[in-house]
């Protein structure tokens, strides 16, 4: 290499290893926390919404507006994605190539499906209650297409992964998402404001007023929204 | 020191060794892989950091889809130059 390029390389990297020993060494030891955002979000989320896990009640409660407009980044981007990629009139959308997969690797297959579906919603139902919630368990319910392609080949995936279903169902998940907020206006509140009952003060699964429906409008928008992508990038990649 | 300071320090190493490897790694197809492998890591370190929430995105979709979407692409772009 360049002897030139390695000195400059090299003065830049000890300038900037001095820079950030410096600024970690002011930093605060972990989990000394000084804001006091935390401390309010903590005294919000279980003893008032009745939501064990304060993340799910930051994100889809007292941030929520915020939570929209992400979920909208994410619709535009994917439709943006299914644009660019969208079928053009070439022979054929690579359906009938073949999966190298065998007898075995379809049986683990067959049985993770199951448990995985299952534990995808699991999460995307308890945002309010454990980690997790409608983005989590929304991605991971969009890999699971991507096991059974493994297993099948890309004539399953497009036959149980349509076109039209997740890009419907993804703007009917960002839909929902904003029209639960208009709940808050029909209260006499304000948009996203948390109206419906809390339910039960030891969190369960229908504790947290709106938290646990916006988790569910959040995990249809980003697992329509994954299993999308996944469908269009495979079958650009397939397309002969 | 206790098991959570401990594993705290084995993610940040772990991590800090592996970033430079997914950049020193000049093949593409290489790159995604320990780019995955580096995903997990990552997720790891947010666990010991008790950030569960962001640990289970990072899985999702730094070690399963942000990999595949590299590859899918590397392998189309490749076709490309072929044809």
């Amino acid at each position: 290499m360049n002897a030139g390029r390695l000195i400059v390389f090299g003065l830049g990297a000890v300038a900037l290893a001095i820079a950030l020993l410096l600024g970690v060494g002011g930093l605060p030891p972990v989990g000394d926390y000084r804001g006091p955002y935390g401390d309010v979000v903590y005294a919000i989320a279980g003893p008032e919404r009745h939501a064990a896990n304060a993340v799910g009640a930051l994100v889809f409660d007292i941030r929520a507006f915020d939570t929209l407009l992400e979920e909208f980044i994410l619709f535009g981007s994917v439709t943006g994605v299914a644009v660019l990629l969208r079928p053009t009139r070439r022979k054929g959308d690579g359906s009938a190539a073949r999966t190298i997969a065998d007898a075995a690797d379809r049986l683990v297959v067959f049985l993770l499906v199951g448990i995985g579906v299952t534990f995808g919603f699991y999460v995307v139902v308890h945002g309010q209650i454990t980690p997790g919630g409608g983005f989590q368990g929304g991605a991971f319910l969009a890999s699971i297409p991507l096991l059974v392609y493994l297993a099948g080949g890309p004539g399953v995936l497009y036959r149980i992964v349509p076109r039209g279903l997740v890009a419907g169902a993804g703007a009917a998940g960002a839909l929902l998402f904003a029209a639960i907020g208009l709940l808050g206006l029909a209260a006499g509140g304000a948009y996203f404001e948390n109206v419906i009952p809390f339910g039960p003060r030891k969190s369960s699964i229908v504790s947290g007023g709106i938290i646990p429906l916006l988790s569910l409008a959040s995990g249809l928008e980003v697992g329509a929204g994954f299993a999308r992508l996944i469908r269009v990038f495979l079958e650009e990649r397939l397309r002969p | 020191m206790t098991p959570d300071a401990i594993l705290q320090h084995a993610a940040l190493v772990f991590v800090g060794a592996a970033a430079p490897v997914v950049v020193l790694i000049r093949k593409p197809v290489s790159q995604a892989i320990a780019l995955s492998l580096y995903g997990l890591l990552l997720a790891v370190l947010f666990f010991a950091y008790q950030a569960p929430d962001v640990a289970l995105a990072q899985i999702v979709v730094g070690a399963v889809l942000l990999p595949l979407m590299i590859l899918l692409t590397m392998a189309r772009a490749r076709r490309q130059e072929e044809e």
